[in-house]
């Protein structure tokens, strides 16, 4: 009796011998999916991975793991349309997660804690030429340099950044901060050549093994307006660049913004800043047709811009510009319906496109052109062996930097974006390692994606999103201070904890939880769970409360196992030590689900029920689609 | 959103843990160590609510009281399922003995454990809707009017599932079950019948009365330790869906709990003295019908045509509960 535990007076066998693993027709399984953010990354990066990494403070690692993707986090996390916001599953709960503004907080704090990366790849001696400054060929440069290549940047700027520098107000992006993600970039050992303008390509790349070309589209579209005598009138782009180079044009008082792109409100935004006390856009369609972001109409809104919808100028002369009223017709399609009204105007400002100088490649041998794009193939090389083109001068996204591409083939076109351009930077320096290297460049394979229909969401805290703090509308018209705010390291963690996980386990210990079988164990903080089949009866409850959705069901392989069971010689027993399939129900002691024949008081009772429990697990296999042993 | 501290996470206090909650803030359940009272290899059926409840409810206790625990537990399928001898699923001291007489059984270990001074040791009894709403209710009712330092669980699963699941007392109106066929003008179990046991326990004025669910992790093992606190008669009803005898997916056994508790129709409260203190709001709010419609009991108020007027009938269940329970957060908006 001594040896005994407290109050036990029969020795008794543990049920534990009752391996009700073999029960199961589905079992459950780990799995991790591709979440949505990661999935509209045009730059492809997986937030969810570095979100990660903040919440448990380890902004170091998190900010490590975004330079493993993309060299210009503060930028990014600054000027970035962030898709993935817009796909955050969070969104369909309560609001997205800030996931930019997160990325930004990483940013400047690298910046302000001096952290660096170094290149641990061997040098491999050989040679290649970015032909442009811009987030494109800084980020080419910057993932050609981590893999030992020995990178020359030539730009034909005063300073690095292409729009970075010339095309975004500072006002978005401080020049410190973009100065301070460019700086690093070169102290990787990347040689950089500035004002210098490439007009002979083959001369120049004849000392290389490969040539990027990312010049960007720097010219600013013109439209055919009747424009008499004393009419001011630049475009867009001539404008931004002089205001960055600290030359701003002299535009007067009332300044008109023909376009209704993000680059009309940039111009806008500027204009009310070098003088201009009216600004108005005009803009040919509907505010909900606008190409520009919501978030910059409504900043410019905020400061006082006004937009004119339904309207085109026909005519400018002197300081007045005539617009017409436009209709949408069937299709959406803005006509004019002969209705006119002036307006005075000091300057005229066109923001109506951009397209790319491309003279430097039409010499080249075999270089095809599409309209003002450069044809390149899936891994952005041209038809000229060695020399790859990508950034705003390309139309198709790369399939090599972004899942959002391989997992979305629809995407026609991509956005001409700062994000956009640093994924073609890093798809065209994996694909000119590959060439290099003469390996095949591989594409990123498209993956599960974790849909909100996957998570359970009972489980996560109401927590509304937490908003970065702005200027006042009064300072930010009369300064080129930076408008949108910063998060601190607790609004940062706060945000990065709102994150979902969608698709990774993120050890909520959940399934361990609620098995009723016990049938999970826990391995350890980091270390995750692991399934114990023994028990597994394979119900499926840990997958259903599974906030993530980092579980599923897969069906048991039931004819292979009945066939192992007949084949082997062991009674019945499966490879694995698994206990007896059938042979449990040949013996009445040990019977299958609970109840069989204890109370029931007769057999026709017992044979009922049990063919009750037969239909009710063939119905709930066939429901799942599961196989019915 | 300044005042959010910042040790807010992801899943809050829903979830049974999470890796960066510290241990004190995490479920009992979430413990590598915890006590697994019912262990693995039990013959329950896949996705049994009762076997889940059992273990939350008797690791919550073993924890409240450093593992000196005795539990009794009645006939039912919580004995079947766990005990076909000589092997036992069980990690506590346990006593099996009739199917109606464990509420005596439990009061006679207390008196014994009191006899021989030792008081420290806890009891604990359990039992499924059958063997504590029917037919074990008078031994119930003189362990409360003697107000015995039992704690009694409940896990109720709303028929006697064990033997191919007949109507008991704690059946739900509409819901079919073997001897309450969906047949006739007026399909499954009789509206107007059946007890209200948690009410019937609060009425002997007993120390503690609460209901709970499977679904809600952490609002049950708060009751078990509050009740573990507490000396004298205490009763602990939890609901734990059957997917066997409910007709619902294995998967789904917590789901539905919840959408019980969400849709008004199990209120979870909990009372002293006769007094309500406390009552679990609800958080999403669900309709009956989506309670309704995972349950193949329930299939027959859907096809092969919908019965609207039962349907507001059980509606008007859930409403008065609203009503009576104040579950909604904000009654005005309802």
């Amino acid at each position: 009796m001594t040896d005994k535990p407290f109050a036990i007076t029969l020795g008794v066998g543990s049920s534990l011998a009752n391996h009700t693993g073999t029960w199961r027709v589905d079992r459950p399984v780990y799995v991790t999916r591709r979440p949505p953010c990661a999935d509209a990354c045009p730059a492809g990066e997986d937030p969810q991975r570095w979100l990660y990494r903040v919440e448990e403070r380890g902004y170091e690692a998190a900010w490590r793991e975004i330079m493993t993707v993309n060299p210009f986090p503060a930028v990014i996390g600054r000027v970035c349309y962030h898709p993935c916001q817009s796909a955050c599953n969070r969104g369909r709960l309560d609001e997205a997660v800030g996931i930019n503004a997160v990325e930004r907080f990483l940013g400047d704090e690298a910046i302000r804690r001096g952290w660096t990366v170094t290149s641990d790849a061997p040098p491999t001696g050989r040679r290649v030429l970015v032909i442009g400054a811009g987030p494109a060929g800084l980020s080419a440069a910057y993932h050609l340099r981590l893999l030992g290549h020995d990178v020359t940047v030539r730009d034909r700027g005063e300073e690095p950044g292409g729009m970075m520098r010339y095309g975004i107000p500072a006002y978005r992006l401080p020049r410190d901060v973009l100065d301070a993600e460019i700086a690093r970039i070169v102290d990787l050992g990347v040689r950089l050549d500035l004002r210098h303008t490439v007009t002979d390509l083959p001369a120049e790349a004849a000392d290389f093994d490969a040539v990027f070309v990312a010049v960007g589209a720097q010219l600013g579209r013109r439209v055919d307006i009747p424009a008499g005598d004393g009419a001011r009138v630049l475009d867009a782009v001539t404008m931004l660049h002089r205001v960055a180079d600290g030359q701003p044009p002299q535009l007067g008082r009332r300044v008109v913004v023909y376009g209704g792109g993000n680059t009309a409100m940039d111009a806008a935004r500027s204009a009310r800043r070098i003088g201009a006390t009216d600004a108005v856009v005009v803009y040919r369609r509907t505010r909900d047709r606008m190409p520009a972001h919501e978030v910059d109409l409504s900043q410019a809104l905020d400061e006082g811009i006004t937009v004119r919808w339904l309207s085109t100028i026909t005519q400018i002369d002197g300081d007045r510009v005539r617009v017409e009223k436009m209709r949408l017709d069937d299709s959406g399609f803005p006509q004019p319906t002969g209705e006119y009204d002036d307006l005075s105007a000091d300057a005229v400002v066109l923001a109506v496109g951009q397209e790319a100088d491309l003279s430097l490649l039409s010499g080249v041998d075999g270089v095809g052109l599409d309209g003002g794009t450069v044809r390149v193939g899936p891994d952005l090389m041209t038809g000229h062996a060695g020399v790859f083109a990508g950034g705003d001068i390309v139309s198709a996204r790369s399939e090599l930097a972004s899942p959002a591409v391989a997992n979305n083939r629809t995407a026609v076109r991509a956005e001409q974006t700062v994000t956009n351009a640093v994924g073609q930077g890093r798809g065209a320096a994996s694909a000119i390692d590959a060439y290099l290297k003469g390996r095949a460049s591989r594409p990123v394979p498209p993956s599960a994606p974790a849909g909100f229909e996957r998570l359970n969401t009972w489980y996560y805290c109401d927590a509304p999103a937490t908003v970065a703090p702005g200027l006042t509308a009064a300072r930010r018209v009369s300064t080129f201070d930076e408008v949108v705010g910063g998060l601190d390291e607790s609004t940062a963690l706060f945000e990065a904890r709102r994150c979902l996980s969608c698709g990774t386990c993120f050890e909520c210990d959940n399934c361990y939880g609620v098995c009723p079988d016990n049938a999970i164990r826990k391995l350890g903080p980091g270390l995750g769970f692991e399934i114990d089949y023994d028990y597994c009866k394979g119900c499926g409850l840990c997958v259903a409360e599974c906030p993530a959705g980092a579980m599923e069901m897969v069906p048991e392989q039931a004819r292979a196992v009945r066939r192992q069971w007949h084949e082997s010689a062991d009674g019945g027993r499966t490879p694995g030590g698994r206990a007896r399939r059938t042979a449990g129900r040949a013996d009445p002691r040990r019977g299958g689900p609970a109840g069989r024949g204890r109370h029931d008081g007769g057999g026709g009772i017992r044979r009922r029920y049990s063919r009750l429990v037969r239909q009710q697990l063939l119905r709930r296999s066939r429901r799942r689609g599961g196989h019915h042993r | 959103m300044s005042g959010q501290p910042v040790f807010f996470y992801q899943v809050g206090t829903f979830a049974v843990g999470n890796r960066l909650l510290d241990p004190a803030m995490r479920s009992g359940q979430a413990d590598p160590d915890r006590a697994n009272a019912l262990t693995s290899g039990h013959r329950a059926c896949q996705g049994c609510g009762e076997a889940l409840g059992a273990r939350y409810v008797l690791d919550a206790a073993m924890r409240a009281t450093g593992g000196r625990l005795v539990v009794v537990n009645a006939t039912g399928c919580l004995e079947v399922f766990s005990t076909p001898y000589p092997e036992t699923s069980w990690r506590v001291p346990w006593l099996h003995s009739l199917f109606g007489n464990a509420p005596a059984v439990a009061a006679g270990a207390a008196a014994a454990l009191r006899a021989q001074g030792r008081d420290e040791i806890r009891v604990l009894a359990q039992a499924g809707d059958g063997g504590t709403v029917d037919i074990g209710l008078g031994c119930l009712s003189g362990m409360f009017e003697r107000n015995d330092d039992v704690l009694f669980v409940c896990y109720d699963n709303e028929a006697y599932m064990n033997t191919g699941v007949q109507r008991s007392g704690a059946t739900p109106p509409a819901a079919r079950t073997a001897t309450t066929p969906a047949v006739g003008d007026r399909p499954g179990n009789r509206f107007g019948q059946g007890k209200d046991l948690p009410a019937i326990a609060m009425a002997h004025g007993i120390p503690y009365v609460a209901t709970a669910t499977v679904a809600d992790l952490r609002d049950l093992e708060a009751k078990v330790a509050h009740a573990m606190t507490l000396h004298g008669a205490r009763y602990l009803h939890v609901l734990v869906p059957c997917p066997l005898g409910w007709g619902s997916a294995s998967c789904d056994t917590i789901r539905v709990a919840r959408l019980a508790t969400e849709s008004g129709l199990f209120p979870v409260f909990e009372a002293e003295h006769g007094a309500v203190t406390g009552v679990r709001r609800i958080r999403r709010r669900a309709s009956v019908e989506e309670y309704l419609r995972l349950q193949g009991r329930y299939r027959h108020l859907f096809e092969p045509t919908r019965r609207d007027d039962v349907l507001d009938a059980i509606n008007a269940i859930a409403e008065h509960n609203i009503h009576r329970y104040g579950l909604l957060a904000h009654p005005e908006v309802a």
